[in-house]
């Protein structure tokens, strides 16, 4: 069980790691081209070889680990920020109008396929890394607020919060300091694996060239520079495409592996 | 048990004779890939190339038309006659010519087609062309007489252009989904967004071509191009639109790989109205700031011709003043310092979708960096570049290629999108307009191209070249592209 996590947890940091590092350091810069030693095969000067204008892949992707994290760690921001007070309202008001409206309105964005929506949102609004991250945030909205609601609700009929109220505490201190810190745990698991689909949702943007503009790196746009080269310089494709994987497994078994640790029943049964 | 393993055999014996059968009788049918599909097929009310790569020469012809290697010939009209002071030509027609329709193309028809790029509300996207006919008058059936207000070296060639071709009042209305010409294959089928088929016209006036049907394909993306060419699907790609592909089809014996050159000029496309470009210090920087030479390796992979100008290398007339701006970063920093630029300042840098702009601008993105200046780049679909750039002006830099052959004169329009003001050049158009000795002619226009590069008007990056890949058996592709136009009727197959 505890594999699941340290893997996780490995994986994830070094792709962490990376993104903090490029912002003191990277082997080259990433932005200067050096097109007589273009499509180099990863050798000992430029580890992850050079791609069609001679830049440094190792350094592309090093800086675009940061464009990755920073577009889903604040598009999970944006659908924590909201969907949690969202969901907390709904079951403070289990069965009201205001539950209804709550949750039907998350039913309506539910209901559109996410990265189509996504698309529309930039192609409306324009390319770029902002209105990337507002398209993948406002469809971790309704993920969170139903994941919240759903707790809440068993909690609200727990014997701890009747006690609450019985000392006359009203609802949305009840939410904030008695149901919050019990479905946090939950929360933490959830936000890794949207975090994980953020990162996703952030390169298909960007594959489409909706997502950061260049000369901002992109793992996305990498792949699609690439797909033309595949076939004589497939490290153009294979490394930013293997970065994308490594990321996403690692906090997906991040989020397993912290879903078993934070699990009280199967806490008790470690111990 | 011996009759089991017999049969395949037998059966691939006689299917490999029986493709053999239908080798020998070379094909007449051919499927050609373009990236871009044609908004509709009225060569004479738009400027899109698509169109004239369907229609030029294959379903309209003009007066005159291009040839392959961008002369001239008499095209409907057999001959002409030049009045001695070059104002007056008597254009004798070819006799017995048709419409795809049965109707006959006479004088009328000639008349009709001039008049109607004339009018005042004339859809005609070169206006300019026609811009010196002061009068077309109907001498016979078989003769027509236009009358210009001045003489015009270059009318013949005008008058080869796409955009000049002759159509008929009675088919006029449906031009654009049903277009009726007078040329080789008629037209037989459009589905939108796939294809288009044109049929031989067993009327036509000229040579039977030797293709029975051709099937135009349109094909946007470079990684479907690639799989489509590779997997046979069509015979040839117009102009390939991925570069780093080509060493592939050379090393391939199943393809050919046809490199030639158009007339596109691959210029930086500067905003001579809006601060700080329309400061000539700031243009020379830009200009000084750009090294070609990485843009035409790292963009187009190594193909095109540096140029200092707008003006296409094969050209005679063509002057070499690529040294005049050559890359020189220092020089361009204090350019900019003498602008009063010191730190550069920031910009916006518009960018189409062809690979030689996407890729080209990341490169000049960079090579900008360099010097101080920030463009920002956007990325727009090719209408949102004509409904922005070309018609709203509302852009600092753009890339794009000018495709039209011996365009120059559009630096004489000062509301043309770039928004060049000179009186200087202006009379000098004029001028040339009215010199027909080939020999002034050339001076004067080597005077245009030095009078554009100096006042730096735009930044020159690159000849466009014509990379066209094909099956092995087709024959009788243009190598170049003087005009857009894929000749149907030049093209066949080998044994």
């Amino acid at each position: 069980m505890t594999r699941n996590l340290t893997l996780g947890a490995a994986l994830s940091s070094l792709v962490l790691l990376a993104a903090l590092i490029s912002f003191v350091w990277t082997p080259y810069d990433h932005t200067s081209l050096d097109i007589p030693n273009k499509l180099q095969s990863p050798n000992g000067q430029h580890w992850f070889g050079t791609d069609h204008f001679g830049r440094d892949m190792l350094s592309m992707i090093m800086v675009g680990a940061r464009t990755s994290i920073a577009v889903a760690l604040v598009a999970v921001g944006i659908g924590m920020a909201l969907g949690v007070p969202l969901g907390l309202t709904a079951a403070a008001r289990k069965g009201s109008w205001l539950d209804e409206m709550i949750m039907r309105g998350n039913d309506l964005v539910f209901a559109f396929p996410s990265l189509v929506i996504a698309i529309l949102i930039t192609a409306v609004f324009g390319a770029g890394a902002i209105n990337a991250i507002i398209a993948i945030g406002i469809f971790n909205i309704p993920v969170f607020a139903r994941i919240t609601r759903g707790a809440a609700l068993s909690l609200w009929e727990r014997e701890f919060i009747l006690a609450a109220r019985v000392s006359g505490k009203g609802a949305a201190r009840i939410s904030a300091e008695h149901i919050l810190p019990n479905v946090a745990n939950l929360l933490i698991v959830q936000g890794t694996i949207q975090f994980s689909l953020g990162i996703l949702a952030e390169a298909g943007l960007s594959y489409v060239g909706l997502g950061a503009q260049p000369p901002t790196p992109s793992w996305g746009r990498m792949l699609a520079d690439a797909q033309t080269m595949v076939s004589f310089a497939p490290h153009l494709a294979l490394i930013p495409g293997l970065a994308i994987i490594v990321t996403v497994l690692g906090l997906n078994l991040l989020g397993d592996g912290l879903r078993d640790w934070l699990d009280p029943r199967i806490r008790v049964a470690r111990v | 048990m011996t009759q089991h393993l017999f049969r395949p055999f037998v059966t691939a014996v006689v299917f490999g004779a029986s493709m053999l059968a239908s080798q020998a009788a070379a094909k007449s049918d051919i499927t050609i890939a373009m990236q871009l599909e044609p908004p509709h097929l009225d060569p004479t009310s738009a400027a899109a190339q698509a169109i004239d790569s369907v229609v030029y020469a294959n379903i309209f012809e003009g007066l005159t038309r291009f040839m392959g290697d961008g002369s001239v010939v008499p095209g409907l009209a057999e001959s002409w006659e030049i009045s001695d002071d070059g104002t007056v030509y008597t254009f004798k027609l070819r006799d017995g010519v048709t419409f795809h329709d049965g109707t006959s193309m006479d004088a009328e028809d000639v008349k009709f087609s001039l008049d109607r790029a004339l009018a005042e509300d004339s859809a005609n996207a070169q206006k300019a062309l026609f811009a010196g006919i002061e009068s077309v008058e109907v001498v016979d059936p078989l003769t027509v007489k236009v009358t210009l207000s001045a003489p015009n070296g270059n009318f013949l060639f005008n008058l080869a252009w796409g955009d000049a071709v002759i159509v008929a009042p009675e088919s006029i209305e449906n031009i654009k989904t049903n277009p009726v010409g007078t040329g080789a294959f008629t037209f037989a089928d459009w589905v939108q967004g796939d294809s288009i088929t044109l049929n031989r016209n067993p009327d036509y006036w000229g040579e039977q071509p030797a293709l029975e049907t051709a099937t135009f394909k349109f094909i946007s993306d470079p990684t479907a191009a690639f799989a489509a060419m590779m997997a046979e699907d069509v015979d040839v790609f117009d102009i390939y639109p991925a570069p780093e592909n080509l060493p592939q089809f050379e090393a391939d014996p199943r393809f050919q790989v046809l490199i030639g050159s158009t007339e596109g000029e691959t210029i930086l496309s500067t905003n001579n109205k809006q601060a700080p470009f329309d400061d000539i210090l700031v243009r020379q920087a830009l200009a000084h700031a750009i090294d070609r030479q990485a843009i035409i390796d790292g963009a187009m992979f190594g193909y095109g011709t540096p140029i200092g100008t707008h003006f296409a290398p094969h050209n005679p007339a063509y002057v070499d003043l690529t040294g005049g701006s050559a890359h020189d970063p220092e020089k361009a920093k204090a350019l900019l310092a003498e602008a009063g630029y010191p730190d550069g300042f920031e910009t916006t840098l518009h960018l189409p979708p062809p690979s030689y702009a996407r890729r080209g601008g990341e490169i000049i993105a960079a090579q900008l960096a360099d010097i101080g200046i920030k463009a920002e780049i956007i990325n727009v679909e090719w209408a949102q570049w004509l409904e922005s750039v070309f018609k709203g002006k509302d852009f600092g830099l753009t890339i794009v290629s000018h495709t039209e052959p011996m365009d120059i004169g559009i630096y004489a329009r000062p509301d043309y999108y770039f928004q060049y003001e000179s009186t200087d050049f202006q009379a000098l158009m004029e001028t040339l307009n009215a010199t027909t000795d080939p020999e002034e002619r050339a001076r004067l226009l080597g005077e245009a191209q030095r009078l554009i590069a100096n006042d730096y008007v735009n930044g020159y990056l690159f000849q466009l070249a014509k990379l066209g890949v094909a099956r092995a058996g087709v024959q009788g592709l243009w190598e170049n592209a003087p005009t857009a136009a894929i000749d149907l009727s030049a093209i066949s197959w080998s044994e």
